[in-house]
């Protein structure tokens, strides 16, 4: 009982605290914002006020009821699960406006609603909301049942729950607002960063004293990626957005590091976040997931010890390939291109270990669509692994560099790898979740693959013509020794690549519909849809035999 | 045991096994290369050469810089040219890091959605940056960039609480030498500049340009600090100059 009126306490302090910051700040963005904090922290003060079983206390029992004594604590994944889905849809959604504002740029509606302040609604809301609540909800999931062990902090795994989702809004409102720090994939301001260390540091002692209570004698694979990620990206968080707060009540900041010290920090953290962000946890997941869907064992234990270390220490030096022939100093290009070339072997050493998994496994692609997404998530992830770091020579990026292309490079691993494995995962999870036998429908997962994957590839090959004809036109000179185009002409020739891309994003979204459909129907109704089963196929036995019984055409002389 | 121990990769039960030697490990594995790559930057000297004439942003330019940042126009615009002949002959002198020394945080930019911007002052007059920026398809019908129209209705609130000294504090608090004197006077430089009213500004700032940058001499407009910061962007070095010239050629290599 003490401890949670002491809890209430707090939540009334910081209340207080938000209260008074909102009336006395500076600008209206950062009176916004407090005043979203004030009502989180009254919102976390009323549940916590309400929580206590009175009836109980007044007959001299504990004030809850008995603890849950279930094996696991599932109640924070499944509403990041939710969480993912929802987010998912919104950052997709984004995304597809954005796309459409450059091919149309009278969607653009001032001042609210421009790219400029859009484009980072669409990444923070695809790579932090989406992703983010996707790595949260299926690392605690695997933490507890590859190590056969309860959540540790049950309160605190709640408090990373919310804490999250509240500097999703208060990073997405802010974005609206014309609040940010200018650096890309790091716009949120100071506060809103100081939010989401205190978070992250809950986030962690979950994770790893979780970890401490296993009943199994070794630390899971997917663990260690897990694990990797959570450190370097609180490490990459404290370190580029150091920064000085104009007003302790006020939005604005000033950017500890300038210049070319500021872009090599900015790329280091851009890059790993790639790395750690959107590689290294998603590996985790893929660690477990493939092998539990695919029913078989990891293909290879050494692989992974090998690939894993190599990824973490090689990952962190590929940040100044974003920076190639800058006035970034030379040696430390050089040295980001060529660890960005070798980074490409460790990248394909957790292919392979995905990939090969489905050994003894692979007739199942035909019947399991889910199976599908992991393998075409991991198929693109060797992609845009190999993509990469060609990328990163120097050759290549002064023609790729500043294009479409990059987007089309970020959007091959971002939709094909990072969402298709998400969407795997939680079509794994759902069923499992709620205590449903399956997903709702089958059927519906497979078009959802197909649409997907018929998106990713509208949107990669149009924005990879794009960027190679932008690269070609803007290096382009005539007999005279003159440019032949202008910029203008540039941006005019790519018109129908946008137009394309946008078309792309439209087929993504599609299949996150289904996606969406699917799961709210397993999660809310929980039935199973009156389909014609995958599986079957009708054979004909007489057709299918290996050509070598076929008779050999034999020439006439 | 001993079965185990000869295994290949025995070693690495230990790791498994104790989850703070694995993330210890970890840890090392992460931070060796960026120790490597960064911290250098802060201690060679020629990271960034000496150049003359680059200096902190006029009160007016900062807060124009401001608006830049706030409108994302770092999404599509960049502001570093390479070193390459149809880059210079498009853009102009390569950038130099000396440039944006003072630039907290940088905005080099990552994609030219729209072209570079790293030495567009000059290059046009005020009055069509107003234009452009009002409505970027009547200058230019192929342009993709939205409107800003609403920064010339907008009265310029500059700073923390309608004062630009907060700003210059925290900026000189992270190494831009901005002097008393100008933190002093920044709401007067910045009232100076943007009516053409002069104080001693130019004698702080070299080569600052003051005048009505937007076409609404009655008032200090969000137009008037973007334009203004527009406008100064990439002359502050005289890249052309024979000595800038005889500097650089006399540059052997990093």
């Amino acid at each position: 009982m003490g401890i949670l009126v002491s809890r209430a306490g707090l939540w009334l302090v910081l209340f207080l605290f938000c209260f008074i910051a909102m009336v006395a700040a500076q600008d209206s963005a950062f009176a916004i914002h407090m005043g979203i904090c004030a009502v989180a922290a009254l919102i976390a003060m009323g549940y916590g006020v309400s929580r206590p079983d009175y009836a109980r206390v007044a007959r001299g029992q504990s004030a809850l009821p008995p603890a849950d004594t279930s094996l696991y604590d599932d109640d924070v994944i499944r509403w990041a699960t939710i969480a993912t889905v929802f987010w998912g849809m919104a950052g997709f959604l984004v995304g597809l406006i954005i796309a459409l504002q450059l091919a149309f740029p009278d969607l653009n509606l001032e001042p609210w609603f421009n790219f400029g302040r859009m484009r980072p609604l669409h990444t923070s809301a695809v790579i932090f909301a989406f992703g983010g609540n996707a790595l949260i909800g299926t690392s605690f999931y695997v933490v507890q049942r590859t190590c056969r062990a309860r959540l540790a902090f049950p309160g605190l795994a709640r408090f990373v729950f919310w804490g999250y989702q509240l500097f999703i809004v208060l990073a997405a409102t802010g974005y609206l607002l014309g609040v940010t720090q200018g650096k890309e994939y790091a716009e949120p301001e100071w506060y809103v960063d100081l939010w989401l260390t205190v978070v992250w540091v809950a986030y962690l002692l979950v994770f790893a004293f979780t970890i401490v209570r296993r009943t199994e004698p070794h630390i899971y694979v997917a663990n260690w990626f897990y694990l990797s990620f959570i450190i370097t990206v609180a490490m990459l968080h404290l370190i580029n957005n150091l920064a000085i707060p104009v007003s302790f009540l006020g939005a604005r900041s000033i950017s500890y590091f300038a210049g070319v010290q500021g872009a090599m920090v900015q790329w280091w953290y851009g890059h790993n976040a790639v790395g750690f962000f959107l590689t290294a946890g998603f590996l985790g997941m893929m660690y477990y997931f493939v092998p539990k869907q695919a029913q078989r064992p990891v293909y290879s234990y050494r692989l992974s010890i090998i690939h894993f270390w190599a990824l973490i220490f090689l990952y962190i030096w590929a940040g100044p390939h974003h920076l190639h022939y800058t006035a970034l100093p030379d040696w430390a290009q050089t040295l980001g291109m060529v660890f960005s070339v070798m980074l490409w072997m460790p990248s394909w050493g957790g292919m392979i270990n995905g990939l090969m998994t489905l050994n003894g496994a692979w007739d199942r692609l035909r019947t399991d669509p889910i199976l599908r997404m992991f393998v075409m998530s991991l198929a693109f992830y060797g992609m845009s692994t190999f993509e990469g770091p060609m990328m990163s020579i120097k050759s290549v990026n002064s023609l790729s560099h500043y294009t479409n292309w990059t987007i089309g490079h970020v959007h091959s691993g971002a939709l094909g790898w990072n969402g298709m494995v998400t969407f795997g995962a939680l079509y794994y999870m759902v069923p499992r979740l709620w205590n449903r036998p399956a997903m709702y429908s089958l059927r519906m997962v497979n078009w959802h693959f197909w649409t997907a994957t018929l998106g990713i590839v509208f949107y990669a090959a149009s924005m990879w013509v794009a960027g190679v004809t932008q690269g070609l036109m803007w290096r382009e000179y005539g007999a005279d020794g003159y440019l032949v185009n202008s910029f203008a002409d540039a941006v005019a020739a790519i018109h129908p690549m946008y137009v394309l891309r946008a078309f792309g994003g439209l087929l993504y979204l599609t299949g996150a519909c289904f996606m969406t459909y699917n799961i709210w129907r397993t999660i809310a109704v929980g039935d199973q849809r009156d389909e014609k089963p995958l599986h079957n196929i009708d054979q004909n036995r007489d057709k299918d035999r290996p050509l070598s019984g076929q008779p050999v055409a034999v020439p006439a002389e | 045991m001993s079965v185990e121990s000869k295994q290949p990769f025995a070693w690495h039960g230990t790791l498994e096994r104790n989850v703070t030697i694995l993330a210890v490990c970890a840890f090392i594995a992460v931070i060796i290369g960026g120790l490597v790559e960064i911290v250098p930057l802060f201690y060679i000297d020629n990271t960034i050469e000496k150049v003359k004439g680059v200096r902190p942003y006029t009160p007016l330019e900062q807060a124009g810089r401001d608006i830049y940042i706030r409108e994302g126009c770092y999404l599509c615009h960049s502001q570093m040219i390479r070193p390459f002949r149809d880059e210079t002959e498009r853009y102009g002198h390569y950038s130099l890091a000396a440039e944006s020394m003072y630039d907290h945080p940088f905005q080099w930019g990552s994609e030219r959605t729209g072209p570079d911007l790293a030495r567009v002052g000059g290059k046009y007059s005020d009055a069509w940056h107003v234009q452009h920026l009002t409505a970027p398809r009547s200058v230019v019908p192929e342009s993709i960039m939205p409107n800003y129209a609403f920064l010339s209705n907008n009265e310029l609130k500059a700073g923390e609480g309608g004062s630009m000294q907060g700003e210059l504090k925290a900026l000189k608090l992270a190494g831009v030498p901005y002097t008393d004197e100008d933190i002093a006077k920044a709401d007067d430089d910045l009232k100076a500049q943007a009516t053409g009213n002069g104080t001693d500004l130019a004698k702080r700032y070299a080569k600052a340009q003051a005048r009505d940058f937007d076409g609404k001499p009655d008032k200090i407009t969000e137009m008037d600090a973007l334009v203004a910061y527009l406008q100064v962007l990439g002359t502050m070095v005289d890249v052309e100059s024979a000595a800038a010239q005889e500097h650089l050629a006399q540059e052997k290599g990093r």
